[in-house]
């Protein structure tokens, strides 16, 4: 067991809370640093595609997970970016200021959003977010001049003021700069007025209200931040596969995305990189397994839909934390070893609240 | 008379998003949780009822009627197995529920070898007949469609009307704690909710699947029949088939007169106005929260 003995109210905000986080995040950041030259070619690859739906899980963890608010057409999001990235690099303008714009024309879109999101919420802002997400990816197919129609669009190498990136291990870098300054970026949120202001919002919209939070202000700032971090991750996203086209972005993308974090954990920054890891190392397990199965299961085209649908009803009803509660559970068993009691997480009763009534 | 018959067509499939839009609407207003799996389950009733037809070799009318029943009785199943264990948990977690049974299902339909990855027609006994009325062409499965949707409104209007279970089923979706102090059986009402809303759901396959195809795909539907529950406003029954209505006119009217790619967003257009214009849909109703 580890106790923490407070001198100073500054421990109670601090990023690395003792000596066993600094330890052990360290030893997590020279792996990744290290990684280039301790995994092959492919599964470097597949930690670039883990940091960049981990930028993308951030930004919706910080709207769903954060404030309350659920998204059903966060691939719109993800496809601005990406398509912004995609006609600005092709333009020749240098890939800092193109992410900026890309980011940038994510989070207007995602304030033009968020203003339905004042009026509406629950359910009717699924449905206003899920429309969206449509219209987005319909707008997408059909202006043909700007973004190539169906037949997708080609993207470029990205260009640091003349250095160009061939490389997959340059790229690499590029993300694992990117992700880790976006959940700095987002730890560093979460500990501030505005970070405290989201969490109330979501806890109980009336009570944040009676204490004084600006409901339409922060709501608005949560979708254009969660946006400007999909905007992020689509121009990585749009790098990495060096071609996009709009159905990558349709709504089968938003309900992964959604997945990936009700599968990490709603409401933990863990729990985004975990979704993300999960979401990219299924379809490789899911092959791995494949060939041992029986034909008729095995080499069946939906098998991956039932393994997926099956781990989401899963985690929702035996473990609605997610991966991350589970290692919580796993972590305080450890720590507590062997005085752990079976209803130390138990889930609250709670009578059902009625939605109808604002 | 193109615009009449423009207007038909879409009332027919405006019939289609309505059925579906009940099922939603029936059980947001019973449970408050919003099923994304109403598409699958319309899915399911039209396997179900090819199955009936095909392999079983059964009369049309008893291929409908027991895939209807089969539906309703998986409906009940389903809400016992894996909604009511998590009644009262966030709204969210339920969606994302729905949508894993959804995956699920159509992941399992697609598994069954030499069904589920085919496209099959229906053999219904009216299928590719027209009559002929003055100038108009009115197709028989669409005419069937609206007539079907119209008796089927009728008896659920009796069922809540008059019966007592219907008068139950308003009372625990007005107030479930003060239903339940009634001696109500809250629990087993939301089963039965989730049976009737399946039932609907496999008419809506069944009457749609001789105008389309039948096939593991053709849930995604369900996602055009949101806008319809939120154009009708979310707690209203006759506000679904009018919202379906309204939805399905406006696509067929703009798959005519607007240019390529507007009918396929048109219902997502016209929900966001909604949304915007009106939050609570043309028959919602609005209340307050009292602190």
């Amino acid at each position: 067991m580890r106790f923490i003995f407070k001198t100073d109210y500054g421990q109670d905000i601090k990023l690395a809370k003792h000596g066993g986080h600094v330890f052990w995040y360290g030893a997590l950041m020279l792996l990744l640093v290290a990684a280039p030259w301790l995994f092959a070619e492919y599964w470097l690859a597949q930690l670039t595609f883990i940091l960049i739906y981990a930028i993308a899980g951030l930004g919706l963890m910080l709207l769903a997970g954060f404030t309350g608010l659920f998204s059903l057409g966060h691939a719109a999001f993800l496809g601005v970016g990406a398509y912004t990235q995609a006609v600005m690099t092709n333009a020749g303008v240098p890939f800092p200021i193109a992410l900026a714009c890309a980011a940038g024309l994510s989070a207007a879109v995602g304030l033009v959003i968020g203003l339905p999101a004042l009026r509406v919420k629950g359910i009717y802002l699924g449905m206003a977010t899920l429309s969206f997400g449509f219209i987005v990816e319909e707008v997408f197919a059909r202006w043909e001049k700007v973004t190539g129609g169906n037949s997708g669009i080609h993207i470029k190498a990205p260009d640091l003021f003349g250095w160009k990136l061939n490389s997959g291990g340059e790229f690499y870098f590029l993300c694992l700069v990117l992700a880790v300054g976006s959940t700095l970026a987002i730890l560093n949120l979460l500990r501030s007025p505005t970070g405290r202001a989201f969490v109330a919002i979501r806890d109980s919209e009336i009570s944040a209200q009676s204490m004084g939070i600006h409901l339409a202000r922060y709501k608005t700032l949560s979708f254009a931040l969660s946006a400007a971090l999909a905007g992020i991750a689509g121009a990585l996203y749009a790098h990495k596969l060096q071609f996009i086209s709009p159905e990558q972005f349709n709504i089968l993308q938003s309900i992964d995305l959604l997945l990936m974090i009700v599968v990490g954990g709603v409401g933990s920054v863990h729990g985004a990189f975990l979704g993300a890891i999960f979401l990219i190392s299924m379809p490789q397990a899911i092959a791995l397994v494949k060939d041992y199965l029986p034909a008729a299961i095995g080499q069946a085209p939906g098998l991956q839909g039932v393994v997926y649908g099956m781990v989401l009803i899963a985690f929702v009803l035996f473990e609605p934390l997610g991966l991350y509660g589970r290692w919580l559970k796993i972590r305080t068993y450890l720590q507590t070893f062997p005085f752990y009691r079976k209803g130390m997480f138990k889930r609250q009763k709670s009578f059902q609240k009625s939605d109808r009534l604002k | 008379m193109q615009l009449l018959q423009l207007i038909i067509s879409g009332i027919a499939q405006g019939c289609i998003y309505g059925l579906i839009a009940l099922g939603f609407v029936l059980i947001y207003k019973a449970t408050e949780t919003v099923s994304f799996a109403q598409g699958e389950l319309m899915m399911l009733g039209a396997f179900g009822g090819l199955v009936c037809m095909t392999l079983l070799g059964f009369p049309y009318w008893l291929a409908v009627i027991s895939s209807i029943a089969g539906m309703a009785l998986f409906g009940v199943l389903l809400e016992r197995l894996v909604i009511r264990p998590i009644l009262g948990q966030p709204a969210f977690s339920i969606v994302m529920l729905t949508i894993g049974v959804g995956y699920t299902a159509r992941g399992l339909i697609t598994m069954i070898p030499g069904i589920g990855t085919e496209t099959h027609t229906l053999p219904v006994p009216y299928k590719d007949q027209i009559w002929n009325v003055g100038a108009l062409v009115l197709n028989v499965e669409q005419m069937v469609v609206i007539g079907s949707t119209a008796i089927l409104c009728l008896v659920l209007f009796a069922l809540f009307r008059y019966s007592k279970l219907g008068i139950a089923m308003q009372a625990s979706s007005q107030n479930q704690l003060a239903a339940y102090y009634m001696g109500i059986p809250v629990k087993r009402l939301n089963g039965l909710v989730w049976g009737l809303a399946s039932a609907v759901a496999a008419i809506a396959g069944l009457l749609l699947a001789p105008i389309t195809f039948v096939h593991a795909n053709m849930g995604f539907i369900g996602l055009k029949a949101f806008p319809a529950a939120v154009v009708g406003g979310f707690g209203s029954l006759p506000g679904a088939i009018v919202g379906g209505l309204v939805i399905g006119i406006v696509e067929s009217l703009a798959g005519f007169y607007a240019p390529d790619g507007i009918k396929d967003i048109a219902a997502y257009v016209v929900v966001l106005i909604m949304l915007m214009v009106k939050p609570n849909g043309l028959f919602g109703e609005k209340l307050r929260k009292k602190v």
